[in-house]
């Protein structure tokens, strides 16, 4: 596949949440606003980049039989280390993230592309593969999160300062002031519901594309033998 | 790949060796990376508990070092660890931990209370109540556990230890009021705590 198919790919045709409908537990769990789904997205990113790269490396040796133990043994290590570095040496960030980063290891997103596309990929385009359906992953959370914290408690990126830094205070917005919020939009089955409008949508949009690619293609056709 | 690999790879011992191999560099990297942030981490949580108990503790409270200056109070799986604050060897001010069942899970309060039983501070450690809800206990969200500051015992009275749902003194939030509730259950519990053991932890 090349390289522009693998990001439109990761980002939209084939997202993990959107399209694969994978990692919805993570996805539930942190989304109650748009700076926990970035720095959920951002975490997750970095690991699927490494684990698609080790596995992209080492995909020649193992044998099929026993590639899924191996490539869970893998991407637990990684998850454990990082885990462990960033207590040691970031351990502001980690107070932040460390959450997530225990999530991290139960995400079947992970492993599903390690044998869905990287043991199949040279290293290069696993690594793509990795950054495209991270940043995929990582919008589709901002997106449900966002929405989740403007019904749900009417602001926007709320908190984004100790996720990214004081310099992102900016984008912590609150929209609606004094507003008493849906509580059921912070619990998980306000993501569901926001999860269901949202496929729902997608399907719409991309149902419309395809008429008008479909529509446009009959014109070009016609044309043509005319 | 190579035709000798392939035909390799399918042997029954290449997969029981090649899953150990694996499993053995994996655990290597545990190991090494274990050993290598033992020490940082250890360090990086002395800090965090530090910065926490000065949180609570006004400045010019203790001139001594409350990380080491411990006392368990009680026996068993109850016991509390009390750090003693002291200014030229008298006790000024203990800091301890309480916990009570908040909406989702245990809420733990880190205290301080000063040798006259007033509050000087209330924090709140670990919690995992509803985002955007249950979560403006913590100081970097609101402000509403400067509240406890100079409470104590007798002031309010022990009928006024409540959310004013409740007919106390204390505020709730809009759309969460068992969060609130347990921390001032919390707090109280452990003012009571420090005014029966209070020789024990001032020795």
């Amino acid at each position: 596949m090349n390289a522009r198919g693998i990001v439109r790919d990761g980002l939209w045709d084939n997202n993990v949440v959107f399209a694969q409908m994978l990692a919805l537990c993570p996805a539930m769990a942190v989304t109650t606003s748009g700076t926990n789904g970035l720095g959920m997205g951002l975490a997750t990113t970095a690991v699927l980049l490494v684990s698609n790269i080790l596995v992209a490396l080492i995909r020649d040796f193992v044998s099929p039989q026993v590639r899924i133990p191996v490539f869970v043994v893998l991407i637990a290590t990684l998850v454990t280390l990082v885990d462990l570095v960033l207590n040691a040496w970031l351990h502001d960030l980690y107070k932040v993230l460390g959450l997530f980063i225990a999530l991290i290891v139960v995400n079947c997103a992970i492993l599903g592309r390690a044998e869905a596309f990287a043991s199949k990929s040279p290293v290069l385009g696993a690594a793509l593969d990795g950054i495209a359906m991270g940043l995929g992953f990582t919008f589709a959370l901002t997106v449900i999160g966002l929405i989740r914290e403007l019904l749900g408690s009417g602001t926007l990126f709320a908190q984004a300062s100790l996720l990214l830094g004081p310099q992102f205070a900016f984008l912590e917005t609150t929209v609606i002031p004094n507003y008493g919020g849906v509580l059921m939009m912070v619990l998980p089955p306000g993501g569901f519901l926001v999860l269901g409008v949202l496929l729902a949508g997608k399907r719409v949009l991309d149902a419309r594309v395809a008429a008008r690619k479909s529509r446009l293609a009959k014109t070009d056709f016609s044309t043509e033998t005319a | 790949m190579s035709a000798t690999l392939a035909a390799f790879r399918d042997r029954l011992a290449y997969q029981g060796v090649s899953l150990g191999i694996v499993a053995l560099l994996a655990t290597t990297a545990l190991v090494v990376g274990n050993q290598m942030t033992r020490e940082a981490i250890v360090q990086a949580e002395a800090a965090d508990l530090a910065n926490l108990l000065a949180q609570v503790l006004p400045d010019g409270t203790a001139d001594n070092d409350l990380l080491t200056d411990i006392v368990k109070v009680g026996a068993g799986e109850t016991a509390v660890t009390v750090h003693r604050a002291r200014k030229a060897g008298v006790p000024t001010a203990a800091v301890f931990r309480m916990a009570e069942r908040g909406y989702a899970a245990d809420i733990v309060v880190l205290m301080g209370v000063a040798a006259d039983g007033r509050l000087l501070g209330v924090r709140i450690v670990k919690h995992a109540e509803t985002p955007g809800l249950g979560d403006k206990i913590e100081i970097a969200k609101a402000k509403w556990v400067l509240d406890f500051d100079g409470k104590s015992l007798g002031e309010p009275p022990a009928e006024k230890w409540a959310v004013k749902k409740d007919g106390g003194v204390f505020d709730q939030f809009a759309g969460a009021t068992i969060t609130p509730r347990a921390v001032v259950k919390a707090v109280k519990r452990g003012l009571e705590f420090f005014s029966a053991h209070r020789e024990e932890i001032l020795s």
